[in-house]
């Protein structure tokens, strides 16, 4: 944290850059905000600790269009994202300062709240503890058990694109989980169960586009969703069909170009497993069309821009 | 769906897209051959397989559609030389997420169908129909809006 301050503030001196784009402490004292820093406002309420959890790469599209060159705190996850925006040409990465930041796994205050923690006051982090107060007195979590989701099946720790980065050898210390597991839960099931849980799931959509929004491979300028005559009229619940389809063309939309960051399973304010649907399309085209990691560099093809003559025929997916 | 009422016998929609240059010129043949086919299936022409954006095929399910199948050209002989190749792909991922959301994948098919291929053409859509028929009424995906 304190280095990451050292540096900001010596490019910000110097002129490299003239703006900050990173995290601000909210109203708790576990909120953070993507916030924007320059000269003028300093470096005020600067923080990157366990609760930034935010994926800034989005943000960037709108930055890297002012004057001036930003610089961002980029997390491992992110920088996938980043690539994947800089591959799109949806960012001017001359505008961009890229500060690679170490990454020890991300803490969800969800998950706090999830052991039954009410009139939380305050959380602090402390080593692999995670003090919690509350107006009922105070309580003692082991950081592994209130990791992010999508931190437990991290794929790396490495900052894939980056001008500087500042390294540590801090980890979380914890057992990976098989990022596809999950989703062969789900494969194992009958038609008809699969058909249940994802109705289950997806009626409780209420159209906020909140998994839109956040989504760092979902920038469009013009959105296919607030076409009207898409057939999806971008209300809640008007009708089931909706509510799949506005989810299959979501998830096809990223197919191949998502880069399995998880946000759009965070922010979910129903807690809709969105990832799952990510991850089928990740799982099948490693499995068809060879493992593939988008984001990794800024040149690679996507499985669905790209075919060999040898690809399977559609027909697998009936010899299952 | 269509209920005859003498025969109570359910006939499913079927929409076909078939391409400009193959699959609609098999269908052609087939008709010029008099080879019989339902005349469930409603075809759409399309330029190119890969003119197929996977929205059509869920907006021919919520319309109504009972079974989709899409027909191009053999791969390798894409009028646009490569078309196909990308619409398989699509496709197997249409289908793949389809089947992972519950919804019977012997209601969706992609078949390549050559200028040459009446015969095949008229047999492809029987055994499509009769596949769908025993499927029943599409009620998974529909939009309860469309249906009469």
């Amino acid at each position: 944290m304190q280095g990451i301050i050292e540096k900001v503030t010596e490019l910000l001196d110097n002129g490299t850059v003239d703006r900050v784009l990173a995290w601000k402490a909210g109203e708790f004292s576990y909120d953070r905000t993507p916030a924007v820093f320059d000269k003028e406002s300093g470096l005020y309420g600067l923080v990157y600790d366990s609760f930034c959890v935010n994926n800034l790469s989005k943000y960037l599209i709108e930055e890297s269009k002012k004057d001036g060159k930003v610089l961002v705190l980029m997390k491992p996850c992110d920088s996938y994202g980043l690539n994947m925006l800089i591959k799109e040409h949806r960012v001017d990465r001359e505008k961009i300062y890229v500060l690679g930041v170490p990454c020890k796994c991300k803490v969800s205050v969800d998950k706090i709240k999830a052991t039954g923690l009410t009139g939380i006051l305050d959380i602090v982090e402390e080593g692999n503890d995670i003090k919690v107060t509350t107006v009922y007195g105070d309580t003692t979590l082991d950081r592994k058990d209130v990791l992010c989701d999508k931190c437990m099946v991290c794929k790396d720790k490495v900052v894939v694109v980056y001008d500087e980065k500042i390294e540590s050898d801090e980890t979380a210390g914890i057992e990976k989980l098989d990022r596809m597991a999950e989703v062969e839960a789900l494969e194992a099931m009958t038609p008809d169960e699969r058909f249940n849980f994802w109705r289950s799931q997806l009626s409780k959509c209420i159209r906020c586009n909140a998994c839109r929004n956040v989504c760092p491979i979902c920038s469009c300028t013009k959105c296919v969703f607030d076409n009207d005559n898409t057939g999806i009229s971008s209300k809640a619940n008007v009708d089931s069909f909706e509510e799949n389809m506005f989810h299959i063309v979501r998830a096809y939309h990223v197919a191949g170009r998502c880069t399995d960051c998880g946000e759009c399973s965070r922010v979910c304010p129903q807690n809709i497993p969105l990832h799952l649907l990510n991850r089928k399309f990740i799982k099948e085209m490693n499995e068809l069309y060879g493992t593939y990691q988008a984001g990794t560099d800024a040149e690679a093809k996507d499985p669905l821009t790209a075919f060999t003559k040898e690809d399977a025929e559609p027909s697998v997916i009936y010899n299952r | 769906m269509q209920v005859n009422e003498s025969s109570k016998e359910f006939k499913p929609c079927i929409v076909a897209f078939c391409c400009n240059w193959c699959s609609y010129a098999g269908a052609d043949l087939a008709g010029s051959n008099r080879l019989s086919y339902p005349a469930d299936v409603k075809i759409i022409r399309v330029p190119c397989s890969c003119r197929v954006n996977p929205l059509f095929i869920l907006r021919a399910f919520q319309r109504g559609a009972d079974g989709v199948i899409l027909c191009g050209c053999h791969p390798g002989d894409c009028h646009y030389t490569t078309g196909n190749y990308y619409a398989r792909r699509r496709m197997t991922m249409l289908f793949s997420m389809l089947d992972y959301l519950g919804i019977e994948k012997e209601r969706t098919r992609v078949e390549w169908v050559s200028a040459a291929e009446g015969a095949k053409f008229a047999a492809t859509m029987n055994d499509f129909i009769s596949t769908v028929q025993s499927l029943g009424e599409n009620r998974k995906l529909r939009d309860l809006r469309c249906k009469e």
